[in-house]
């Protein structure tokens, strides 16, 4: 019965109001409502139509959540017997030998590290352009430009990331070549800035991966942060202005300690993309049997790469499994790194 | 200005619509050629049968395959061969099932995974043979500013390739190479990241011809335990084009694509260059490991090869047919395809990268291709 | 929704009797200068990855056979063709793919915004579809691989690929449909109960058709998004030179497909065909933006 009367009341649809600036007297204009829904509900006759709508509702949403469990589910089953072969431990090996079936050597670390270290590095890189662009976008652009400006920025994410691949290696990388020479040969003391276990003349390395990863993550950082910037009340805005405080303080003192956890969320979101990106990463990243050395200028491949490059060979269920446990790692990290950039959200009701 | 809105979404679908439903073709030749008759070697076809055949299986044959459909369409009109290169494996299990007509393979059907039985069910209880049809010549294609007449042997290569010698002036490099000037560079290798029937026959090479000195086995996936892997021939021809010292293993068409030095091999006969005639010497040199009509090829006998004159590294590709067991219909198609294959379809096969068959060895398969019923 | 900030802000920023010290103007125009420049950082990728596209594929898809022609029967260094059977693929599977997503995020959104209010199914749905959003295509594509390929055994088709794309789809519908439903007034609504409509009238007469041209946009831009996934089409479908009609069997191109396919062939007439096929590409998605935009536009005036 409870939950019925809820159900009438539409959830969401108190904020726009709300945001829009009319905080109208909602619950007194509700409020004769809820006698004749309750006078209906009490009626005995449910009309059909509405309980097959509903349920199709709620199948839908059950749908979904059972679905996230399937995806996990159905890699776990399909990893678990060519787990049971491995000869090697799954978590610390860095082999990658999966001809063999009755002699399957695998082990993710060298996948796990690459991919995290590209994906942070374009996280290095995506943050601060992002805040820049999305300060730029809310803040800082004329009115009457801001829009076509920010959806200048979404073409970004419109490009195919297959696209993005093939300018990162046939274009992008010939002129970032002097660059990692000059970084190598400056800074090379710096374990992330040693030569690598690949050559730095073509270009697939981390470094160049990690650039054009940060290119494609961009929108999205963008995206996100300009729609919590956007909400800054603003009262708190007026009263910086009054305080006389210049345009940099403004955004300083309100926007920014209003947007942080908006903005830190979007770059969780943006760090997600970049750990599960495929194919701009195949195209790019040279393939090594080295180990991974901490540098940028190393190559290697990540999850998502690897499993790209072995997609055609996928004939034997033992040896595709390597790689869907390879993928479930993937799906674990993923999942870990989106839960986290909704939890750090969750606590700020204002962003709604 | 409503109207005008709505006439441009309506365009749009339109425009969509049509572009979904006639006007696209997948004529890209002109009229076919004539119905059966001989071919230019004279050997007879006999066009018709199932119009459109299927076939599956290795990558590596795929160019080859293309220039034989041509031919196939040139010679019978009307008939058509669809060949999907989705790799050995894939090929070999969709044969099994009765999935496509015949299989392209990189390697013969295995016994341990019981794919010869699995196959012998699919003929209706008769063998399947091996045909091969494609030979791909493998180079060792280098880029070194100033040498281009660079002579190994497989000890050597297998050396290379493992990461034992690292420097392009290495004495034992320089022993081959005595009259030619080498740099004191890193010999940078570059492998195929992606698993492949090349890189697997390429260790098979080293295995049999470098005699010890390659222990690291064989398998689709590189395990030299060097170098920097690229994705697939092109960017792997593409790369070592691209670095001064770098050295690589790929078909000969890609090498040529991209201005590759190639390596002679020296098998102790002294160095032999990678040529159709020198190709086509190992294949007749080649022996038959399986029965009859069953052309299962000794790889041992190519790779080991002290033949003088004759170039080991090939990759030797089979189609994986039905003796017999086939209906009328496809056993038609499928003898006109392999015929024209064998004999017409040769021409072309120098541009593709590939080498064509000696006279010899094309009698054997054309006997072979007779004797399907 | 900062249009009052800006109004405001008009208002009072001209500071009228106090001076700002150096130090502080210094610090504001740095920062100005900073954000401006993020932007034009920005750009610079953006422009240069077009030019490439446009300079090296345009000259490929003038021509009237590039749209109306398949590769069958050419070699790989064999000039001409086109590549219809790679824009029919890529259609098709993104068209079902829509025909499958668009009703289960459409239902969800509904039962996120209509039905579920604060159950503990509703909030386990939203928290799943932000991991939905997360996930990525190559994953989407070994879950369909499982499934579809291993468990089911069924063969490699344009169709697994849709399904591949229906996981990356859903949740884009279900966020925009969900933003455009909460924005209906509530008044609509209660009117609507006030007559004595049943709810599911209510939601499907009045709510949809109230947000319709939000949900649209947000199904075009979906599309847009899942045409140019390329891990999917790898894992789960083989190529095809010629054109495939059917969805469910036999090998299909799609026009990512076609570009990691020519990824292989190093002649000229390759690299016409993948420069070719990434603008014909960008022109697609670029075309269902641009329909997006049409839709919102033509529609718009029933939300007012």
């Amino acid at each position: 019965m409870n939950d019925r009367s809820v159900a009438q009341r539409p959830a969401g649809t108190g904020d726009p109001g709300a945001r829009r600036g009319v905080p109208a007297a909602r619950p007194d204009s509700e409020a004769p409502i809820p006698p004749t829904t309750e006078a209906e509900q009490n009626a005995p006759h449910v009309r059909p139509g509405d309980r097959i709508f509903r349920g199709l509702a709620t199948g839908s949403g059950i749908f979904i959540v059972v679905l996230i469990g399937a995806i996990g589910l159905f890699l776990l089953l399909q990893a678990i017997p060519s787990l049971a072969l491995d000869q090697v431990s799954f978590l610390t090996s860095r082999e990658w030998s999966t001809g063999d079936v009755n002699n399957m050597r695998y082990g993710i670390l060298d996948l796990l590290l690459v991919t995290v270290v590209s994906s942070a590095f374009a996280l290095v890189i995506a943050m601060p352009i992002a805040l820049g662009i999305a300060l730029f976008l809310t803040q800082y652009a004329p009115r009457r430009l801001a829009r076509p400006f920010a959806y200048v920025i979404d073409l970004l994410s419109a490009v195919p990331s297959i696209i993005y691949g093939l300018w990162g290696l046939l274009v992008l990388a010939p002129v970032l070549t002097p660059i990692g020479e000059w970084l190598t040969g400056a800074l090379g003391f710096i374990p992330l800035f040693a030569e690598g276990n690949v050559s730095i003349e073509l270009g697939g390395t981390i470094f160049t991966a990690g650039i054009v990863l940060a290119v494609m993550i961009l929108p999205i950082i963008t995206a996100v942060s300009r729609e919590v910037f956007d909400r800054t009340p603003a009262t708190h805005v007026e009263g910086a202005i009054a305080l006389g405080a210049t345009k940099w303080e403004v955004v300083r003192t309100t926007v920014l300690p209003f947007g942080k956890a908006g903005y830190v969320s979007a770059s969780m979101l943006g760090l997600g993309r970049a750990l599960g990106e495929t194919i701009a990463l195949m195209i790019i990243l040279s393939a090594t049997n080295a180990a991974f050395g901490w540098s940028l200028f190393d190559g290697g491949a990540t999850f998502a790469s690897k499993i790209a490059l072995a997609a055609p060979e996928f004939n034997d269920p033992r040896s595709a499994g390597a790689y869907i446990a390879a993928g479930l790692v993937l799906f674990v990290l993923t999942f870990v790194v989106n839960a986290i950039a909704r939890a750090i959200v969750a606590g700020h009701k204002e962003y709604e | 200005m409503k109207t005008k809105q709505h006439g441009a979404v309506v365009g749009l679908i339109a425009a969509g619509a049509l572009l979904l439903t006639a006007c696209g073709s997948d004529n890209n030749t002109g009229p076919g050629g004539s119905t059966s008759g001989a071919t230019a070697s004279g050997v007879a076809v006999e066009c018709g049968g199932k119009t459109k055949l299927n076939a599956e299986g290795s990558s590596a044959q795929k160019n080859a395959i293309d220039t034989f459909i041509q031919a196939y369409k040139a010679k019978c009109s009307g008939a058509d061969l669809a060949y999907n290169p989705s790799g050995s494996g894939a090929g070999v299990k969709n044969f099994n099932a009765g999935q496509v007509d015949f299989g392209g393979s990189d390697s013969a059907l295995s016994k341990d995974k019981g794919e010869v039985e699995a196959a012998a069910k699919r003929c209706a209880t008769n063998p399947a043979w091996h045909l091969p049809l494609v030979f791909g010549p493998v180079a060792i294609g280098y880029k070194l500013d100033g040498v281009k007449d660079l002579v190994l042997d497989g000890d050597v290569t297998a050396k290379i390739f493992n990461g034992t010698v690292k420097k392009w002036n290495d004495p034992a490099i320089k022993a081959l190479n005595s009259g030619a000037t080498l740099p004191d560079k890193d010999i940078k290798v570059v492998y195929r990241s992606d698993e492949s029937g090349t890189t697997d026959n390429f260790q098979k090479y080293l295995k049999i011809a470098s005699k010890g000195s390659w222990t690291q086995g064989d398998g689709k996936q590189f395990k030299g335990g060097v170098g920097e892997g690229k994705e697939k021939s092109a960017g792997v021809a593409q790369a070592t084009g691209s670095v001064d010292g770098a050295i690589t293993y790929v078909e000969l068409s890609f090498a040529q694509d991209n201005q590759l030095s190639l390596a002679k091999i020296d098998a102790g006969q002294g160095p032999v260059e990678l040529t159709n005639e020198t190709v086509g010497k190992a294949i007749d040199g080649a022996k038959i490991k399986g029965e009859g009509n069953d052309l299962v090829l000794d790889l041992d006998s190519i790779y080991g090869t002290t033949a003088a004159g004759s170039y080991p590294l090939l990759l030797a590709t089979y189609e994986i047919v039905c003796s017999k067991g086939y209906d009328a219909d496809t056993a038609k198609a499928v003898k006109a395809f392999l015929t024209v294959a064998a004999t017409d379809g040769q021409a072309g096969l120098a541009d593709a990268g590939y080498a064509p068959l000696p006279k010899a060895f094309q009698d054997k398969l054309l006997t072979a291709i007779k004797a399907i019923a | 929704m900062t249009t009052e900030t800006a109004d405001l802000n008009r208002l009072a920023t001209p500071p009228t009797f106090q001076s700002v010290s150096g130090a502080r103007k210094f610090k504001n125009g740095l920062a100005t200068a900073l954000v401006y420049l993020a932007f034009a950082v920005a750009i610079v990728p953006l422009v240069w990855v077009l030019w490439t596209v446009v300079q090296r594929g345009l000259p490929v898809v003038l021509d009237a056979d590039w749209w109306q022609k398949s590769l069958s029967g050419l070699l790989s260094r064999q000039q001409g063709g086109g590549v219809y059977h790679a824009i029919y693929g890529t259609l098709v599977q993104g068209l079902v793919c829509g025909l499958i997503s668009v009703p289960i995020g459409l239902f969800v959104a509904i039962y996120l915004v209509e039905y579920g209010g604060r159950s503990r199914l509703s909030k386990a749905t939203t928290f799943m579809v932000d991991i939905l959003t997360g996930v990525p295509s190559i994953v989407a594509a070994l879950f369909v691989y499982t499934l579809w390929i291993t468990t089911f055994g069924l063969g490699r088709s344009g169709f697994a690929v849709s399904l591949a794309l229906v996981l990356l789809m859903v949740p884009v519908i279900v966020r925009t449909t969900e933003e455009m439903l909460k924005i209906v007034p509530d008044e609509l609504r209660e009117a609507s109960y006030a007559l004595g409509i049943p709810k599911w009238k209510t939601i499907v007469k009045i709510v949809i058709p109230t947000a319709l041209s939000g949900i649209l946009t947000g199904v075009m831009l979906a599309l847009a998004r899942v045409m140019g996934e390329t891990a999917p089409v790898l894992v789960l479908a083989a190529y095809a030179p010629f054109i495939n009609y059917n969805l469910f069997d036999g090998p299909m191109a799609s026009l990512p497909l076609l570009m990691a396919t020519e990824r292989n062939n190093p002649t000229q007439a390759g690299f016409d065909r993948i420069w070719g096929a990434a603008i014909t590409l960008v022109l697609i998605i670029t075309l269902f933006n641009l329909l997006a935009t049409v839709i919102s536009r033509w529609l718009a005036p029933k939300t007012k």
